[in-house]
């Protein structure tokens, strides 16, 4: 109840933060004078759909804060086939809302980073922390011993940014940009089996991020009508094929198969499927003209 | 708690679309769908169907409209970009419209112009991917075939020609599937490699959910600076005993397809050879020639002096062996009596993963009035061929090229007007 009242306090903020945000982000666009002026006058009112995002967003991250504590007890409790099993579940809240959780540079890669980034950047092992490592505990080591800090960091980070997102600003960009960036997720490491190297759940996040997309386009679908009504049946069609060749790998339990029991003919028709969903998803932006 | 989000998460999805549902909005938006990806082209600015004339002021321009399509008897780029697609579209009418809409957009390309014209909205993707920005037509020819099995998917076998089939297994052969077939091919030659690969690409996004990339490959070919015929990277001259580009009657015995739909058009066969270089390398000069039958300096065949030299393969020294050994691929491909017009180019695409080895060889082209007459020389170099020492075919495809297409009308209208 009280986390209710809390939330459409944050709602109303919300709207007036982004109503901001607009203004401020025409400002910064390195356009001339005369186009700037042309596009502020132009600008859409998007007020209602960006409040109804905020409002998503911000319910995954509370249901991604519920899950990864769950998680993160039952990892401390040694339980590894429970903690195994909440595992893809929690990162699926996070994966819906990325375009939001990624808009803090720092507790992304605490929270999401693989060895593979860490390493990227120079950092040593002793650096990398957040779900990962805890992965990588779980089906590498076969263990929770030694990582309870580890999972302690999780949750504190995960608090964090659960709290860093409530100030968040929504722009007609963010939401428009982070459809297409779901997108791009899925094509550039999902697809590939490189976000889940050790416990190879790489299509729960898959399916996060693909639902993250269509939760944007439905919530902008009655503007994009107005503007080019077969572009919405299209997206409707490329929606349906890339959640229909999923749902092929859906398991009984409501969860997928191994990105391991996928043949290459499964992930090129996966990713040609998104492939053909992001190029019409990609004019989504003609409802901001 | 889990559960009870979850639920509320898909809940609301579903009674958004009850909602829309009942507006009727939901409704015509799916009938509009129909007709396929109209509205993402309507958005991205391609104009579906309305003629583009060849440009009269664009420097270095092919002309698109013609008796025939350009790329085949054009003079030789140096670039070449080679797409095979495989069709997602399921019924003749959508291929019909793929081709209606890809027409307008290749003249644009030839001219050396993007895709559309600029938009004023920069918060969605250009139109034009943009990276033929300033440069020029650059001698840009698109060359638009279709393969056997898009006769098969779309139920049009009754129009297949009877020529256009796979080609039969070749000695030496060892066909990969990522290199082989496909329903459609895209053939962009032009004088910059960017220009070659910006046609394609682009007409592979205009043509979103209705295609998808099978294969591809980019090739060169570098001309002396007086001209003449390039060499490929055994050194050797390629494409010596061509016809002429400029011989009607020449051109109409070996390359123009003479009825039917594909009256004015022209088989076109690709085959992806690799060339062993390492092994090539070590080779003695004499044994090189040997394999050609030629002298690699002046291309001259063995016992002329010139390039163009006639020459009689039966000839025989005072010994009585043939001056062009008979285990020469020249001597071998001229016994066969065949001709083809030769469009190749080489191609150098990194290491092979599995020996360390240049993975390098020729995009063999050659286009024909019937791809018998590749096959009747192939057959020629059968297991005699001393070439087949330092190549291995890797991949193959045939593709009936339409003829050229007058302005108002569009590429492969004939097909469409005999179904």
């Amino acid at each position: 109840m009280n986390n209710k009242a809390f939330l459409s306090v944050l709602v109303a903020g919300g709207i007036l933060m982004a109503g901001c945000g607009n203004t401020e982000e025409v400002k910064k666009e390195d356009k001339p004078a005369t186009e700037q002026a042309e596009q502020a006058t132009k600008e859409v009112d998007l007020s209602a759909e960006l409040s109804t995002y905020q409002q998503f967003a911000l319910e995954q991250m509370d249901q991604f804060l519920l899950d990864t504590e769950k998680f993160v007890n039952l990892f401390k409790a040694g339980d590894i086939e429970g903690a195994k099993a909440a595992y893809a579940p929690a990162r699926m809240y996070f994966e819906r809302s990325e375009p939001i959780a990624e808009s803090f540079g720092d507790l992304d890669p605490r929270i999401d980073g693989r060895l593979a980034d860490i390493q990227e950047e120079g950092k040593g092992e002793e650096e990398w922390s957040g779900y990962h490592k805890l992965e990588y505990a779980l089906w590498e080591e076969n263990t929770t011993k030694g990582y309870e800090a580890v999972a302690d960091q999780l949750l504190a980070d995960t608090k964090e940014l659960h709290a860093l997102v409530q100030t968040v600003e929504v722009t007609p960009d963010l939401m428009i940009t982070g459809a297409v960036d779901l997108l791009n997720e899925v094509s550039t490491s999902k697809i590939t089996g490189e976000e889940e190297i050790y416990s190879h759940t790489d299509l729960y996040d898959f399916k996060a991020n693909i639902e993250g997309a269509e939760k944007i386009f439905e919530i902008l679908r009655s503007k994009l009508e107005a503007k080019d009504s077969s572009l919405v049946a299209t997206l409707d069609e490329k929606f349906k094929a890339v959640d229909d060749l999923l749902a092929q790998h859906a398991t009984a339990n409501g969860g997928y198969v191994s990105y391991e029991e996928l043949t290459e003919e499964n992930t090129k028709a996966l990713a040609a499927a998104v492939n053909q969903l992001g190029e019409p998803l990609s004019q989504m932006g003609i409802i901001l003209e | 708690m889990t559960t009870s989000n979850e639920e509320k998460f898909i809940h609301k999805k579903i009674s958004r679309r009850d909602m829309l549902k009942l507006t009727g909005i939901g409704v015509a938006g799916v009938a509009i769908g129909a007709s396929g990806l109209g509205g993402v082209m309507k958005a991205m600015g391609y104009d579906v169907f309305e003629p583009v004339a060849d440009s009269t002021t664009a420097s270095n321009k092919v002309n698109f409209y013609g008796k025939h399509q350009s790329g085949i008897v054009t003079p030789v780029q140096t670039n070449i970009y080679f797409a095979s697609l495989d069709v997602l579209v399921t019924s003749k009418k959508e291929l019909q419209a793929l081709f209606q809409q890809w027409t307008p957009l290749i003249v644009r390309l030839m001219n050396g112009e993007a895709m559309v014209d600029v938009s004023t909205n920069s918060r969605v993707p250009t139109g034009d991917t943009g990276e033929a920005e300033g440069l020029d037509a650059s001698n840009l020819s698109i060359t638009i075939g279709v393969g056997p099995s898009l006769f098969d998917k779309l139920g049009m076998q009754h129009l297949k020609p009877a020529e256009l089939k796979d080609l039969p297994h070749f000695p030496k052969d060892q066909l990969q599937k990522e290199y082989t077939g496909g329903d459609l091919c895209i053939q962009a030659c032009a004088d910059d490699p960017q220009v070659a690969f910006h046609a394609v690409r682009n007409l592979v996004r205009a043509a979103s959910g209705k295609v998808e990339i099978k294969w591809s490959q980019a090739g060169f070919n570098s001309f002396p600076a007086g001209g003449g015929t390039p060499r490929n990277l055994f050194a050797f001259k390629d494409g010596t005993v061509n016809p002429a580009i400029t011989d009607e009657k020449d051109l109409n015995e070996v390359v123009w397809v003479d009825k039917g739909w594909l009256k004015g058009g022209s088989y076109l066969i690709a085959r992806k050879v690799q060339m062993h270089l390492e092994t090539w390398d070590r080779t003695s000069l004499k044994d090189q020639e040997a394999t050609f039958g030629r002298y690699r300096d002046s291309g001259a065949p063995f016992g002329k002096t010139k390039e163009f030299d006639d020459f009689d393969v039966e000839a025989k020294d005072e010994k009585g062996n043939y001056i062009m050994p008979d285990t020469s691929h020249v001597h071998l491909a001229r016994k066969s009596g065949a001709r083809i017009l030769r469009r190749s180019y080489s191609y150098a695409s990194g290491v092979m993963s599995n020996t360390g080895t240049h993975d390098a060889g020729l995009i063999f082209i050659s286009f024909q009035k019937d791809p018998a007459q590749f096959t009747t020389i192939q057959n020629s170099l059968g297991r005699m061929d001393k070439m087949n020492e330092y190549i291995t075919h890797r991949g193959s495809a045939v593709f009936a090229c339409f003829p050229g297409v007058q302005k108002g009308s569009y590429l492969g209208e004939a097909l469409f007007n005999a179904l």
